[in-house]
């Protein structure tokens, strides 16, 4: 997944806050939609 | 140094060493904002209460009038992105972030100025004219960025960053019926501040994103990626400039395969809860429907990642075939579904038929960038983004005013929707033959290095590995 120059320039902490910034309020919602779509095999 | 310099193309060029995955998130700053677009009806009925409160006043706004703020921003989004898109390309994605980040939140701004003062003429202009902008400019921004960062995986690039758009709702919907709540008072039922609030909080994210976002340097190239040697026949290495692409009968083909592999899935797309329910009357309920909705919108998320990424392997061709071939089978299918009386076979033909809606919209980056190249590659989509806007328009014309028809004429409602399928499976025929004749772009669009400084790109730093 990684470039062999990549992990010297960007700390994995920055790859890390970066991709949390957008996946925590997407996991999120795709679980309470996930949850609201239930109600069809309900 | 002034400020503004901050937003030039020169400044974003990443310094060596930059990890090419802090793009996608990027991206997804503002991909997951715009997609708000896809919830904006949860203020419909709201909106219809603002001086009544507990029920709609004579003077209220009535849903119709209130569906032409979604209508108008759909429109722009197109509009923008075909105007905007050489702009976008040769300004470079901080740049065009940026100001979609201020016409998004400032759609917002202006629409909550709007409904405190009811005027819905403001509205308009707001979120459908002003943040439709703030659309089509974020929707097109990180597309050719994303596309130079990973030239060995384009399609799975661009699918993360147009799957952030189909999962922008996910996130506004609960946000915005919680702000609601939270603001809604006895006087007035919390729709302004709860525009504000938003536009605040999407102001934020798309900012976020414009200052993390980098273009790769001239000649960068993944470690271990080595780029074709020569074109391969349907993957070119050269590049064709915006306008003269829409010169190429490629450019209209691929516009025709999106315009109607869309009007396929989006006239079933907002017509899904009631179909499934006239069509199994007793045996889905309004609940379930709504869980098949919320089903529907998942899978028209996840479509939009797995199929670009697959398009990487098989091809952005071949890819499409399957979206034709398997769509007219599935299509062909759901009438046979309802006569049978399978809830789960009819759930299944949709939820892989939106899966390849929202493929379609995901796919088709990589697909221009195979024909055109990767130079102006955001600028000829956002082009080929009126096919979407076309396709808006035609797909729940199509599916309402057929069912419409067949109701009138006596047709069971339970069979109201089976012409509507097979009109759908004949488009999708139409898209694959307009799809078979897609081939390789003609030498005499492809750019020539004089060309370039006559048209005043010489110093667009592009990024694209060296030509062979």
């Amino acid at each position: 997944m990684a470039d062999s120059n990549e992990q010297s320039g960007t700390p994995a902490w920055q790859l890390a806050l970066a991709w949390a910034f957008v996946g925590i309020p997407l996991t999120l919602g795709v679980i309470q939609t996930l949850i609201n779509s239930m109600k069809l095999f309900q | 140094m002034s400020l503004f310099s901050f937003f030039d193309r020169e400044r974003t060029i990443a310094k060596p060493g930059f990890s090419r995955w802090m793009v996608p998130p990027a991206a997804l700053c503002v991909h997951l904002c715009i997609g708000q677009a896809y919830a904006f009806s949860v203020f419909n009925l709201p909106m219809t209460k603002l001086l009544g409160i507990t029920k709609s006043a004579p003077n209220d706004w009535t849903l119709a009038e209130l569906g032409w703020i979604f209508s108008l921003g759909i429109f722009f989004l197109g509009v923008s992105s075909a105007v905007f898109g050489r702009w976008v390309e040769e300004g470079g994605p901080r740049r065009a972030m940026f100001t979609a980040a201020l016409c998004w939140a400032g759609g917002f701004f202006i629409s909550a100025f709007g409904v405190s003062i009811h005027n819905l003429w403001i509205i308009y202009l707001g979120y459908g004219v002003i943040g439709g902008c703030g659309l089509g400019i974020g929707y097109i921004s990180p597309v050719s960025t994303l596309i130079k960062w990973f030239p060995d995986r384009p399609g799975m690039a661009t699918g993360m960053a147009i799957m952030g758009f189909g999962g922008g709702a996910f996130i506004a919907s609960p946000l915005s019926v919680w702000l609601m709540s939270i603001f809604r008072t006895s006087t007035h039922v919390g729709v302004a501040p709860t525009f504000i609030c938003m536009g605040a909080i999407y102001f934020f994210f798309m900012i976020v994103g414009s200052i993390i976002v980098r273009v790769p340097a001239p000649g960068w190239k993944p470690a271990g990626y080595t780029p074709p040697a020569q074109a391969t026949k349907l993957i070119t290495t050269n590049d064709v400039f915006v306008y003269d692409a829409l010169k190429t009968p490629q450019f209209w083909l691929i516009w025709w395969v999106l315009c109607l592999n869309v009007t396929a899935g989006i006239g079933v797309l907002g017509q899904a809860s009631a179909m499934s329910q006239e069509m199994f009357p007793g045996k889905v309920t309004v609940v379930a429907a709504a869980g098949f909705v919320g089903l529907m919108s998942l899978f028209n998320m996840g479509g939009r990642f797995c199929w670009a990424s697959v398009s990487d392997y098989i091809g952005r061709k071949n890819t499409y075939f399957v979206f034709m071939v398997l769509g007219f089978v599935l299509y062909c299918t759901v009438p046979y579904m309802g006569a049978t009386g399978s809830v789960v076979g009819f759930v299944l033909c949709f939820l892989v038929i939106i899966s390849m809606y929202g493929g379609g919209f995901s796919t088709v980056p990589a697909y221009l960038k195979d024909m055109f190249g990767t130079r102006y590659v955001g600028a000829i989509h956002g082009l080929l983004l009126t096919a979407w806007s076309m396709a808006g328009i035609f797909g729940p014309v199509l599916v309402n005013y057929i069912r419409q028809y067949n109701v009138a004429h006596g047709v069971p409602k339970a069979q109201a929707y089976n012409v509507t399928m097979y009109i759908m499976a004949g488009l999708l025929v139409i898209g694959f033959i307009c799809n078979l004749l897609v081939k390789a772009v003609d030498r005499r669009y492809h750019m020539q290095p004089d060309r370039d400084s006559a048209l005043g790109t010489a110093g667009l730093a592009s990024g694209k590995p060296a030509r062979a």
